[in-house]
């Protein structure tokens, strides 16, 4: 029985010419380029034999056989990236042949496996190969990136839109009734980031701490988390350092705020805000491992945001701004939602049982466009009932993007990275609503001070 | 001083990928396709530090050869030539030395690295690299990469190199 498989062979003989190398008798490789056929079912490659004493293949030692297609297309990079390499022993064959018998096959070919996910299945290698270049160099060396960069990258900043949101409309909601301190709305805006911005980090402490980070070798730039921890571009100290800061200035922020308006409800809000973004990844509740996830996220990104925002500016709650935030909340949870969709591997293996880790893809789509709709629902539902303006129909202008996503999912459910476009269109739907949301009130605000 | 002959000083130039075959455990060669840079002297071929196991072989072990095989690779030459050399990695400071020694002989073969280089933020060690610098040693030529003919052979100590 051959002692490697057909599959093997059968792709060897794919490529137009393999490259033979052995080691010569002063030590050095030798390489030669020839033709060669298949049997894959006797298992052996016969390899024509090239010329001369300085290229003729030794039949007492290892040799390698590489077949390799990396075609390079240039100012583009490279594509249809593979190669296939056997390791075994030559041996004389009929016409002056070579008769080649592998024992050992390995390769990779980015059509089974993408580069990223390549490259992210070689991070333990990295860090094996720092450590000891660390330990030969005398002096710790470890991963860079430019300080700006690597805020960028900890701190997820992009995904600030989720707090922006809510918290501005908060802000209109108030102004909208009249009540508007420009002063307390900066403020407010910077300690909302700056909670959103802590529990991000801290949210990657546990998440690599728990290992779904490192079992997870699909991230995008959706999902999988900031892996500085994993990269070592930061130390564990460092992280939690940063945390820290982070909530630091959140709570110092959110203690002016409750200073400046006495009110209970803010200061019961942001202790659960806060209470609810450490309860996500961290342990006891841990909740995004049990499902609630979305639920969480929904809360903390939707009326805890929003009337937090609101009661800043007029001390109180109202059901207009509770019913303007059920939309954004909706929205802010399918992100998470469909970014877990690529993670579920990696979350599975860690034991974060998410939504996609346990329902079939065709339930997780249909939830997804249910509440999706639902979201849009509710902003038309709260313009018929009076509670929202007219002019927040405006975000429905957002709507046929659900249907891209929709369709996104089902074509790419089990294809991470072809799954990125869908990602960011579903991330532009809660941006994207949020300002059509925003807009209706701006028109609002205006026809109230014009009239 | 240069002593490699002038058909293979011009796959050099225009390869985008040569194939670097190392010494592994156990005496085993192990090839990888990557892309080889030439300064006029030496080879220069990089590694990322994620796939850094043929930078531990050539710390083992040296001795390397490096052979242009593929006219796909190289913009449509037909020749061929392995080069045997000794090996030496610089790795002083995967982060950013080897964008001092090789980026622009990187970016006059493949002007594409820059636009790659923009995204360094997302895939933060793939471009943590270590450099190979290959000193030529002997270099076997195929003419119309025929290997049905012995190839010439030509050799730094026979030909004029230190």
């Amino acid at each position: 029985m051959p002692a490697v498989g057909r599959e093997h062979l059968e792709k060897l003989a794919g490529y137009p010419f393999v490259v033979v190398s052995w080691v010569d008798p002063n030590g050095f490789p030798m390489s030669v380029a020839t033709d060669f056929t298949v049997d894959s079912g006797l298992g052996v490659v016969t390899l024509r034999a090239p010329a001369g004493d300085e290229a003729a293949i030794p039949v007492d030692r290892q040799i390698d056989v590489l077949g390799s297609h990396i075609r390079p297309t240039p100012g583009q990079g490279y594509d249809e990236r593979r190669y296939l390499q056997l390791w075994g022993s030559a041996s004389a064959g009929p016409d002056g042949s070579m008769t080649f018998t592998p024992t050992r096959a390995w390769g990779w070919d980015e059509g089974e496996i993408p580069f990223f996910e390549y490259s992210e299945r070689s991070v333990p290698q990295s860090r094996r190969y720092l450590a000891q270049l660390s330990k030969e160099k005398g002096r710790t060396i470890r991963p860079r990136l430019s300080l700006g960069w690597l805020f960028l990258r900890t701190t997820r900043l992009p995904f600030l839109s989720a707090t922006a949101v809510p918290v501005l409309l908060g802000i209109a909601v108030a102004a909208r009734g009249g009540a508007f301190n420009p002063w307390l709305a900066l403020v407010t805006v910077v300690g909302a980031a700056l909670a959103h911005l802590a529990i991000n980090v801290s949210n990657d402490i546990f998440d690599t701490l728990s290992g779904a980070d490192e079992a997870n070798v699909n991230p995008t730039p959706f999902s999988g988390g900031s892996r500085v921890l994993l990269y070592d571009l930061l130390t564990l100290r460092q992280l939690i350092a940063l945390a820290a800061a982070l909530f630091g200035g959140a709570v110092a922020i959110g203690l002016v705020l409750v200073w400046a308006t006495r009110s209970a409800t803010l200061l019961g809000i942001g202790l659960a805000g806060i209470a609810l973004g450490l309860a996500y990844t961290a342990p006891p509740l841990k909740l995004v491992y049990r499902g609630l996830g979305e639920i969480a996220v929904a809360i903390g990104f939707g009326p805890i945001m929003l009337l937090g925002s609101y009661v800043v500016q007029t001390g109180s709650l109202s059901w207009e701004a509770v019913v303007a935030s059920v939309p954004v909340a909706i929205l802010v949870a399918l992100i998470l939602y469909v970014n877990e969709i690529p993670d579920r591997v990696g979350d599975a293996a860690a034991g974060k049982r998410t939504l996609p880790v346990r329902l079939a893809p065709r339930v997780v789509t249909g939830i997804y466009l249910a509440f999706a709709v639902l979201a849009f629902a509710v902003v038309v539902g709260g313009v018929a009932t009076g509670l929202l303006p007219v002019a927040t129909l405006l975000a429905l202008l957002a709507a046929p993007l659900v249907v891209r996503v929709y369709r996104g999912l089902t074509q790419f459910y089990s294809q991470p990275y072809a799954l990125m476009p869908v990602m960011a269109t579903n991330i532009k739907i809660h941006a994207y609503v949020g300002v059509l949301l925003l807009a209706g009130y701006g028109v609002a605000i205006l026809a109230r001070l014009l009239a | 001083m240069a002593w490699l002959p002038q058909p293979v000083e011009r796959l050099l130039d225009e390869a985008l990928v040569g194939e670097l075959t190392v010494i592994g455990p156990g005496g085993r060669p192990i090839t990888h396709p990557l892309i080889p840079l030439y300064d006029g002297e030496r080879i220069l071929m990089h590694s990322s530090t994620l796939f850094s196991r043929k930078l531990e072989h050539i710390k083992r072990d040296p001795h390397v050869s490096v052979s242009l095989t593929d006219p796909v690779a190289m913009r449509g030459l037909t020749d061929r030539a392995t080069i045997k050399g000794i090996a030496r990695i610089i790795e002083d400071d995967p982060h950013s030395q080897w964008e001092r020694l090789i980026l622009d002989l990187w970016r006059k073969k493949e002007p594409v690295i820059d636009a790659f280089l923009k995204m360094r933020v997302a895939l933060p060690l793939f471009f943590e690299r270590a450099v190979i610098e290959i000193t030529p040693q002997e270099c076997l030529y195929w003419a119309d990469g025929d290997t049905s003919r012995a190839p010439a052979v030509t050799s730094a100590s026979r030909d004029g190199a230190a």
